[in-house]
């Protein structure tokens, strides 16, 4: 495949979104899409861990699987990488940044089980990227995520406290403010195809 | 609890997509034709029972502290088994899944089951709980499938159901109508099922 990392950036966050168009990371985007501010550092978080995460992914899968001939083992060896990096970072951000610890601290063992992180890291060795393709698809993910999560929790805080349908009311009404969102985004394909 | 009461609610009455709202990634991605939704359902339904009865079988001798790292090396273990039978058996229908297969260990049902029931009861009571889960959530992916392909493809199965008048709705086949039906289908539930009223 040969998209400039720069388009694959772009189209990452609007043509082909994590989220609206591949449904990856629903669960925590539903859950913790009440607050803005919480949204925020959620989506922070998840910029700073797929982006590391997918970069080691990709060392790891060709330089490490493919010589050794071990790639059926992805799945585990990938979710094992995730889940050491998220720790790491936890005890390094700790360490050294108290304040950002304090913001993003409580979001980053939520990360470990959001599926965008290990979907990035899948459709990256599916599409065969290379390294920049890669560190560009998987920043520009975390962004749209990022957007996506922002826009739900911004409409969440308005229609709060509006009349919705008792049996819509929770993850119901969220679905379809999501379903208008992705609407929306549909207008922007066609701009650039990355599939 | 007797093991049809189980089953009973793990496949309806506490069902993991329209009641838990889990797994609704791999529901809502694999939903364009129901033959992607059988597929995938059958292996979740695979992978819950055999992580479940598994899980079970070494609760008392897994620590705490690590039981998760554990409950997803299994989850991931079976995970392997279906994707490396998929690519061998059906490689079409691998091919379309794409990164969906693998993602069924990041499924929060699986581990929801893991964490919830099979830590703690016994292993065939386990296996029995991921039968009823599976059922549950391969139930939603068909019902959302057969509306997507109907009206997008005028198929169901890929038999072709209407002719060639029909005029394919194109929004079916895209990504929003994934995320409109399954909200119809947790409001039409919560009024018929659970009788929800407004607080």
């Amino acid at each position: 495949m040969n998209i400039s990392p720069f388009i694959l950036f772009w189209a990452a966050i609007f043509t082909s979104n994590i989220l609206l168009t591949n449904f990856l990371g629903m669960c925590s985007y539903l859950s913790v899409s009440k607050e803005m501010e919480s949204a925020f550092g959620l989506g922070v978080a998840v910029i700073f861990v797929l982006t590391i995460t997918c970069a080691l992914n990709w060392l790891v899968y060709y330089y490490l699987l493919v010589p050794l001939h071990i790639v059926y083992l992805q799945y585990i060896i990938f979710i094992i990488v995730i889940a050491a990096t998220v720790q790491l970072l936890e005890l390094i951000i700790e360490r050294f940044s108290p304040a950002l610890y304090y913001t993003l601290g409580i979001f980053l063992p939520l990360i470990t089980v959001n599926c965008a992180i290990f979907g990035v890291a899948l459709f990256m060795i599916i599409r065969n990227y290379d390294f920049l393709q890669t560190l560009a698809y998987a920043s520009g993910s975390g962004i749209g995520w990022l957007l996506a999560i922002l826009m739900l929790a911004g409409i969440r805080s308005r229609i709060k406290d509006k009349l919705i349908p008792a049996g819509l009311q929770g993850a119901g009404i969220s679905l379809i403010v999501t379903g208008i969102m992705a609407l929306a985004f549909v207008g922007f394909s066609g701009i650039v195809n990355v599939q | 609890m007797t093991k049809k009461d189980i089953f009973i609610t793990s496949a309806f009455r506490e069902n993991s997509v329209w009641r838990q709202i889990l797994g609704i990634c791999s529901s809502l991605a694999v939903t364009n034709l129901m033959m992607n939704s059988l597929i995938m359902g059958l292996g979740v339904i695979f992978t819950l029972i055999f992580s479940n009865l598994t899980i079970s079988a070494i609760r008392n001798y897994t620590p705490r502290s690590v039981r998760m790292m554990v409950q997803v090396l299994i989850i991931g273990a079976y995970v392997i088994i279906v994707d490396i039978f998929l690519r061998a058996q059906l490689p079409d229908i691998s091919k379309q899944l794409g990164p969906y297969v693998g993602l069924i260990i990041t499924n929060c049902i699986i581990m929801g089951r893991a964490e919830a029931f099979a830590a703690k009861n016994a292993p065939l009571d386990s296996m029995i709980d991921g039968i009823g889960a599976g059922i549950g959530y391969t139930m939603v992916l068909l019902t959302i499938s057969s509306i997507r392909e109907l009206f997008g493809f005028g198929s169901l199965f890929g038999f072709q159901i209407l002719g060639n008048w029909w005029l394919k709705w194109s929004i079916m086949v895209m990504a929003p109508s994934a995320f409109f039906l399954l909200a119809i289908m947790i409001w039409i539930i919560n009024n018929k099922y659970y009788k929800v009223k407004a607080s």
